[in-house]
This record gives structure tokens, sequence and C-alpha cells, in this order.
């Protein structure tokens, strides 16, 4: 499959995401945020960084960035898109995601090792995992508690749109939730960063791999 | 040329670390009887011409799509004069 990667200005972990792509088994496709098109890809991730340096509010600027206008069609006719830190504020901020993300509680800037349980494997990012199953991925973000209305909360509990929970909740994020995913399925926002932890040389392990190696399963609508 | 200010702030029911870490602080420094603090925003929109309904009407929708995430922040729009006294609209 072909992957888009958006690069934003201040993005920083596109390459590490088409990086975590390519070994995922599929081709990476370098987009630009001023891009009009998505160039034929299947899927789209939107990297960590901090793009437009968190000017505003995280991802509100990226959020107006041509190519978003393309991703919010795309991802409304059902491509699979994962939002990754800053991108799961974009997401959010372009309300293919309900919530926001706020600064975490502790207001210190986190770089963790950070147990995740993995509580929603029916989207096309997350297929390879086992319902349940604990993985290890990175996380380091300062603004990456989660919040949102009781009734918003409720909802995404009760359909299942809780992607992934903290195991030891490290930001406040509301009811431990580390990612989430839209009604159908196809749009996923986690807060952890998967792309560091897809080889033995370097970050936690492989425990993220299964992030990129999920679309091949194919069980997207 | 008037003024038009945005202040966002922070929903109630939202928590507010910011604020609560400068809460914190002011009886550090000595200062007391501060019960809470919020932190909001503050945007000066300096406006060509008059600041008709018209206009305000698009700082509202400015505000709604990009000064404020409505799931987290409310705002209020003001208009003030060359003092920063407020001018009722």
């Amino acid at each position: 499959m072909k992957v888009g990667v958006v690069t934003f200005p201040g993005s920083l972990d596109d390459v590490d995401a088409q990086r975590a792509v390519r070994i995922g088994g599929h081709e990476a496709v370098a987009l630009w945020h001023g891009d009009h098109d998505l160039r034929g890809v299947d899927a789209v991730v939107l990297p960590g960084g901090f793009s437009y340096g968190d000017y505003l509010r995280c991802g509100a600027i990226s959020r107006f960035s041509p190519v978003m206008t393309e991703v919010v069609a795309a991802a409304e006719r059902g491509m699979p898109v994962l939002g990754i830190c800053n991108g799961f504020q974009i997401l959010c901020e372009s309300h293919l995601l309900p919530g926001a993300l706020i600064r975490n509680t502790e207001q210190r800037f986190l770089c963790l090792d950070q147990p995740l349980r993995v509580e929603n494997n029916r989207t096309p990012w997350t297929s390879s995992y086992d319902e349940g199953a604990e993985i290890v991925v990175a996380l380091k973000n300062g603004e990456g508690s989660f919040v949102a209305d009781a009734e918003t909360l409720d909802r995404l509990e009760g359909e299942g749109q809780v992607v992934a929970r903290y195991l030891g909740n490290p930001n406040g994020s509301l009811r431990d939730i580390a990612g989430i995913c839209n009604e159908r399925g196809n749009v996923v926002g986690l807060m952890p960063h998967p792309e560091h932890s897809v080889e033995d040389l370097t970050g936690t392990g492989t425990d993220g791999l299964g992030f990129f190696t999920s679309l091949a399963a194919g069980v997207f609508a | 040329m008037p003024r038009v200010v945005v202040d966002v702030m922070p929903k109630p029911e939202i928590l507010d670390p910011q604020g609560k870490a400068v809460l914190g602080a002011l009886p550090r420094l000595g200062f007391s009887g501060v019960a809470d603090v919020r932190q909001g925003k503050r945007f000066e929109l300096e406006i060509e011409g008059e600041a008709s309904e018209e206009v305000l009407a698009q700082v509202h929708q400015m505000a709604e799509t990009l000064l404020s995430n409505p799931v987290i922040e409310n705002f209020t729009v003001r208009v003030e004069d060359a003092s920063g006294a407020e001018v009722l609209a």
C-alpha cells in the first residue's frame, strides 16, 4: 500500500513515521502541508511534532492547511488516517475526532516508555494486535491530556471507540484514554508514538510495529 | 480605528493546569487571599472602518473557527476605544 506521511512546518517525526511505514511493508509517500492532492495514497499518517510552533493551540493552524482539506475529505470517504501526538491534536481540531488535548496535569513535558492496552483491534491501524494486548511504546508530550465532556466519553466507551488506554496514567487523560477512533473506525488518534518502537536497535522494542503492519490485513471499509 | 477584543477562557469544567500552577505560586510569593486562578488568552483585533454589527458577527465567526476551540474554551467579544474603555456596540 501507499501510505502518505504529511510534513507540516514544525513536524518532527515525519521521517520516523515514513521509516515505520516502510518497515511495516508499505511504500511511504511524503506529503507536504501545502499539497492540494494526496498523490494517490491509500492511507495517511499525520506525524508528531510542533506544527506551526503549537501557536494558538496545538494543531489549530495546521488544521487549515491545504492538505488537511484533502485529508478530511478522504477520511470521510473511509480512508485510514492515523494521527500520532501532534497528529492526534490536528485530528481533534479538524473535528475528525471528538474531544481535545490539553496541557498535562503536572505541567511537565513527559518522555517515557509507556505501557498501553490495545482496547480496539478492529481498526485498520490496530488489527495486528490481539484485543487487550499490552504493549510498551514511546510517549513524549506536553499537551497530551485527553478531555471531552462526560456524554462524549460515555459514547466513546460504549461504542468501542477507545482504541488504547494508558496503564498508569501519565498526563491526566480522562478515563486513561491514550487513543480513540471515529465511529467508522478508519480515523485513529493516538498520543503515544508507535513509530519510535518499530526496531530493536532503537526505542523501546518493536511493540509499535503493529500499527504499521495492520494496514496489510485490509480490514477497512 | 476601533479595537475588538476577544477573550478566550478554558470552560469551567475543564481543568486548567496553568491557572493551578499560578495559584500555587502566589502563596509562595507571599500573596494571600486568592481562591482560584484561571488562565486564558486575549486577542486584540484592530478593525478597518467601523465596528459594525456585521463586523462583530464576523469576529464571532473568527472566534468560533480559529481563536477558540469550542470543545474546551468559551469566548467573549467586546469593543474598546483607544483608551481601552469598553464601548457599547
